[in-house]
């Protein structure tokens, strides 16, 4: 077990290793440099600026060197904790990718909390009688709210509970300090897009359990249905919904992109997308690396919680 | 009506007409300023074999009212596509009433859908939408199929090095957040339809690669490949002739859910700006139009409408794979 733990985080160092240097390649192009140059001095004065004023801006910026020895500088500054800074803002990249990602871990924290309680329960309900009534309506609805692109659903709920309805501002992006109320609508949009992914695996796992011999048995020998399903059926059908539910960690970091954008909540995947565009390297460099990082542990966590609860799987 | 369909029922003139409909409409889309005045009749052909289509998925899906539901939506979607220049609908690029509200009618002409901020109207640039979100969607799935189903029939059947190789890179491809892909990807080539093609594979290759990679490892050992081998066959052949086609169902599954994959994903680049260019319509670009200026209840319906439809076409998608798994596990 810890041998399997250890190797696929040397492989998670490997492939953080080989991304970032795939990343300053492709950023150390002209393209990229002068995308910089233009969104800081603007357009006009890049086209203006001779050969040697360009070169001395990239001195200043210290965009000339090549790019193995700007990695090399950047990886021993990681070494000690220093992750740059960054072009755009001029501040350190650690603390920006720092606050983003509390703001992120804010808004998956109620996704979370709202989302695993409503897919497990609807999960349960439909799954304990399969093609039942309850099955075929939580089935549909699950198919379909899955369906609808994050971006249809946000503008479907701000178009009802902001503009129609006017409950909740149709902006998140917290400008005049912390408010929960402009949280709801990013937070529904999640909600409603992911929970019909889990209740589908829910349902699939609980109403496999639910045709095995052991439940068959249960309720042959007389015991309380409310019993069979509490004590005999969940504890096995709950293991593939906890493993996948982990998996959300990683979506919700950086694949909610557009949800962020839309409603302007300052989150780590407006951070990736704003840092992208604008040739940001260290940024990206720092955001990709948590993304990649937490792309892997999800991961590791959810298959040694599988092989922890599920008794039938060992490794040697 | 079954007797005059049997003809067509045979794999080969499936694809046929397929490529009847699907040529046409990928050359007007794509190269169709090159048209010059032929333009006009190219989709034409493409008309009655989407028709022919979707009798044909209809009659032969008649078990699973899901599959059923799905391809209607999406065939409803492939038929505007291919009769849209022949509707009577007002230029979608030219502005007319500037936020004219639906219903209203300015200058003689009735705003079924309103019009939008610079006075287009609503109708005809969502019915115009949907040619370029399907075109390129099939066309960036499709490569991205092909690239994916090559490399996971390699890694599967020749193993070894190749197998060791191909899985390391998909892995760290795999790795990066799809979006941080696709962003970097399309801000390094530039935002267009061929580069959306290239993001898509990117992206996706490495995912197909599995699936394929997994079915390829399970039938290796099945007698018809050996008896392949034993003939003396090229292991190229082998792979594309013997290995390809007994996988295909849960290639064809995985397509379809895909398809919806892509064409929300290319409906959010060009919402971020990574995507398709104006003036064009799109559905994407429309909601990225609007974002800013629609957000007021009485013109909401500019970004509604755009929302709605596709999320219409990824629902068909879906509703497609669903069915078509049902069937395939009932057999």
């Amino acid at each position: 077990m810890l041998k399997l733990i250890a190797s696929r985080l040397l492989q998670m160092l490997l492939i953080m290793v080989v991304v970032s240097l795939l990343l300053f390649l492709i950023f150390d192009s002209d393209k990229f440099k002068k995308q910089i140059a233009v969104a800081e001095l603007g357009g006009f004065a890049v086209s203006a600026l001779s050969e040697q004023d360009y070169e001395a801006w990239l001195e200043k910026k210290g965009l000339n060197v090549a790019f193995y020895e700007r990695y090399a500088k950047w990886a021993s500054g990681v070494a000690h904790g220093n992750l740059g800074r960054s072009f755009e803002k001029n501040e350190p990249v650690l603390s920006l990718v720092a606050e983003r990602l509390t703001n992120t871990g804010i808004l998956a924290f109620w996704v979370f909390a709202l989302m695993i309680p409503l897919s497990l329960g609807l999960g349960i309900v439909a799954g304990m009688k399969e093609g039942s009534k309850r099955d075929r309506v939580v089935s549909f609805v699950a198919v379909f709210t899955t369906s609808l692109p994050e971006i249809a659903t946000a503008i479907i709920v701000t178009v009802v509970f902001a503009l129609g309805l006017r409950w909740v501002p149709a902006n998140s992006s917290m400008v005049n300090g912390w408010d929960w109320r402009q949280l709801v609508l990013p937070v529904m949009t999640l909600v409603l897009y992911d929970f019909g992914y889990v209740a589908r695996m829910t349902r699939a796992s609980m109403a496999e359990v639910m045709t095995s011999q052991y439940i068959r048995t249960a309720v042959l020998k007389g015991l309380p249905y409310r019993r069979v399903i509490m004590r005999h059926a969940l504890r096995n059908a709950l293991i593939a919904p906890f493993t996948i539910i982990v998996l959300q960690l990683n979506w919700l970091l950086s694949g909610v992109v557009v949800v962020e954008v839309f409603f302007q909540y300052a989150g780590f995947g407006k951070l990736l997308l704003d840092a992208a565009l604008f040739g940001d390297v260290y940024v990206i460099q720092a955001a990709t690396l948590v993304a990649v990082c937490v792309a892997v542990v999800s991961q590791i966590i959810s298959d040694v919680g599988y092989t922890l609860l599920n008794p039938r799987i060992r490794f040697g | 009506m079954a007797g005059f369909l049997a003809p067509f029922r045979q794999p080969r003139r499936i694809v046929g007409v397929m490529l009847l409909m699907w040529v046409p409409l990928t050359l007007y889309v794509m190269f169709g300023d090159g048209l010059g005045g032929a333009r006009f009749y190219v989709l034409m052909p493409a008309i009655p074999a989407t028709l022919l289509l979707y009798v044909l998925a209809i009659t032969s899906w008649r078990e699973s009212p899901v599959a059923l539901i799905g391809a209607t939506l999406v065939f409803f979607w492939l038929l505007v596509a291919v009769l849209v220049p022949y509707l009577p609908l007002v230029d979608p690029n030219k502005p007319m009433a500037p936020f004219a509200v639906i219903g209203a009618v300015r200058n003689d002409h009735l705003f079924v859908l309103g019009a939008d901020f610079k006075g287009r109207d609503m109708l005809a640039r969502t019915l115009w939408g949907c040619q370029r979100v399907l075109v390129w969607g099939v066309s960036a799935t499709m490569v991205a199929y092909v690239v994916g189903c090559l490399l996971g029939l390699i890694a599967g059947y020749l193993s070894g090095w190749w197998d060791q190789g191909i899985s390391f890179v998909s892995n760290v491809l795999l790795s990066f957040p799809v979006m941080v892909l696709f962003i970097l990807i399309l801000n390094y080539l530039g935002p267009s339809g061929f580069n959306i093609v290239i993001a898509v594979t990117f992206a996706s290759a490495p995912a197909i690669m599995r699936i394929v990679r997994g079915i390829t490892l399970d039938m290796k050992s099945r007698d018809y490949i050996y008896a392949a081998q034993t003939r003396g066959e090229h292991p190229l052949r082998i792979m594309v002739f013997e290995l390809l086609p007994n996988a295909r169902g849960p290639i064809i599954v995985d397509a379809c859910l895909r398809l919806g994959y892509t064409t929300v994903a290319i409906t959010t680049l060009t919402f971020l700006g990574l995507g398709l260019q104006p003036p064009d319509p799109d559905w994407g670009l429309m909601i990225k139009e609007s974002a800013k200026v629609a957000m007021l209840f009485k013109f909401s319906y500019m970004l509604l409408a755009p929302a709605l439809c596709v999320s219409s076409l990824v629902l068909g998608f879906n509703l497609m794979a669903d069915g078509l798994r049902e069937m395939s596990l009932r057999d």
